[in-house]
């Protein structure tokens, strides 16, 4: 059985740790670096990437995620999770830094411009069963971030399709994965929608 | 086309959810917010004054100064919250308008309307409100609150009301998820809460929406005390910048609500933080002084 971590220093672990339970999956809250040992995947939540940020550095977990990210171990972070794990952010603060992309925080503006909308991910096909074929999977953006750039180690899994409410921003690279680091701006743990955590689980076991 | 949905109901409980876990403090000015963003803080709610000082200071308190909250949201990227008096919806078209993450309709301010509070449904913003008991925590969310906070007693640096109003609220949803499906209608009828979240908080166990605890947290084992009493977060509000040293203090009220059931690393975040705000006994402050009991 795979047993899965999830950052729990702030933001929305338990939703991540719910859904992965509802799946049959071991869950971790991580905390200390200790609670490390014994995972085979971990999950950076959503949350306050610069309170996040800030608690990995006084607890010690910044250096051990990161070694364990260079040497190959899945990890998989949505929105908060996405600009921790990115390379830059244009904003000093503490970052893990090991995918090779470059994020925009808040890119979108502010709570109200906060939205919701349907998303084409290819990947999620593997996953899919039965009515889920076909279903574009929501997607939630909460004062989200974006991937700028994409850099060539990098793929794009998801992009913003065309709105005009959204233009400037249409096309926008919204989730990516380099090997088997996974990055989010959106929030499947809030949507009940269990296919990326599949998509995710299957990436960490391959 | 696709299909945007913006100020969604998900929306808005999603910023709340992902505030947990956190602290969210209170500031007025742009160097308090700095602070607070540094130390930690998931979220700040801007005003002009803090509630120990309103309280000091008597008269009416209404929304602060639309550019003062502009420009603490100039300063830092975490989300910025502000307070409107209960009921005055225009107070809340304003802070909307400048585009505040987080409405507080608060009974730290003095009320607009003795009857109503705003119809929030019809805001894009999602707003925060306070609350002593489980009816009251529902008649909220049903006008429209995507977050709940219990309100303790403001202003004090005492932890009591806090303790009282967030037992109050859980042991009355421990109490309903064990009556029989039938007893749910009288319930909520002797509650004065809508029928239909009474029977989700039921199947739930909890709230459907993220409740932090309020008024009076002080110090690092007071956040701990409300999160393991089973809050999602706290608002510390005079609490940090009445202190002797708000920068330390509120970094370590930051770790206490991470590691808020891990004692040891508690006693090592509460050592040398010097002097914490001084604390009023609620027993000397006149029921008419009280601010928990302003909303209906």
């Amino acid at each position: 059985m795979t047993r899965c971590g999830v950052l729990a220093l702030q933001g929305a672990f338990i939703e991540h740790v719910q859904l992965l339970s509802a799946l049959g999956v071991d869950t971790v809250q991580v905390r200390r670096p200790d609670q490390l040992s014994g995972l085979d995947a971990l999950i950076i939540p959503g949350g306050e990437s610069t309170s996040v940020g800030k608690l990995a550095v006084a607890y010690g977990l910044v250096e051990p995620i990161r070694r364990m990210a260079q040497e190959g171990f899945p990890i998989w972070g949505t929105c908060a999770g996405m600009i921790l794990l990115a390379r830059d952010v244009g904003f000093g603060q503490p970052l893990l830094g090991v995918m090779d992309i470059v994020v925009r925080r808040n890119a979108f503006g502010r709570q109200v411009d906060s939205f919701e909308v349907g998303l084409d991910i290819p990947v999620l096909r593997t996953v899919s069963t039965g009515a889920e074929c076909g279903r574009p999977f929501p997607g939630l953006f909460i004062r989200a971030p974006l991937v700028e750039r994409l850099g060539p180690a990098a793929e794009a899994l998801a992009r913003l399709p065309d709105d005009v409410r959204i233009a400037g921003q249409a096309g926008a690279v919204v989730a990516a994965r380099q090997g088997k680091l996974v990055a989010t701006a959106f929030h499947p743990e809030l949507t009940g929608d269990s296919r990326f955590h599949r998509y995710f689980l299957a990436v960490a076991g391959s | 086309m696709a299909e945007v949905e913006t100020g969604g109901w998900k929306i808005k409980t999603g910023l709340a959810q992902m505030l947990k876990g956190g602290v969210i403090m209170d500031v007025v000015t742009p160097e308090h917010a700095k602070i607070a963003e540094q130390a930690g803080a998931c979220a700040v709610m801007a005003l002009e004054r803090v509630p120990a000082d309103i309280r000091a200071q008597g008269g009416v308190a209404r929304m602060s100064d639309p550019e003062l909250i502009q420009r603490i949201m100039d300063t830092v990227t975490i989300p910025v919250m502000a307070k409107c008096r209960i009921g005055h919806f225009v107070e809340a078209q304003i802070l909307e308008s400048i585009g505040v993450d987080y409405i507080d309709e608060s009974e730290v301010l003095t009320p607009a309307d003795e009857e109503h509070h705003i119809d929030k449904h019809t805001f894009r913003v999602p707003f925060v409100c306070g609350c002593r008991n489980l009816g009251e925590a529902l008649r909220r969310i049903g006008e429209g609150a995507a977050m709940i906070r219990t309100k303790g007693e403001a202003g004090t640096g005492n932890v009591v009301e806090a303790v009282r109003h967030a037992r109050t609220v859980l042991g009355a949803i421990r109490r309903l998820q064990s009556m029989a499906p039938e007893e749910l209608m009288a319930t909520a009828k002797e509650m004065g809460a809508p029928y239909e979240l009474v029977v989700q908080v039921a199947q739930l166990g909890r709230l459907p929406v993220v409740n932090f605890a309020a008024g009076g947290i002080a110090t690092p084992a007071d956040a701990a005390l409300m999160m393991q009493l089973g809050v999602d977060g706290v608002f510390v509000g005079s609490g940090i910048f009445k202190s002797s040293d708000p920068a330390r203090r509120a970094e370590a009220i930051v770790k206490a609500t991470t590691h808020f059931a891990d004692p040891k690393i508690l006693a090592d975040v509460s050592k040398g933080l010097g002097e914490a705000m001084a604390g009023l006994e609620i027993r000397v402050i006149p029921e008419e002084e009280r601010l928990a009991g302003r909303g209906w």
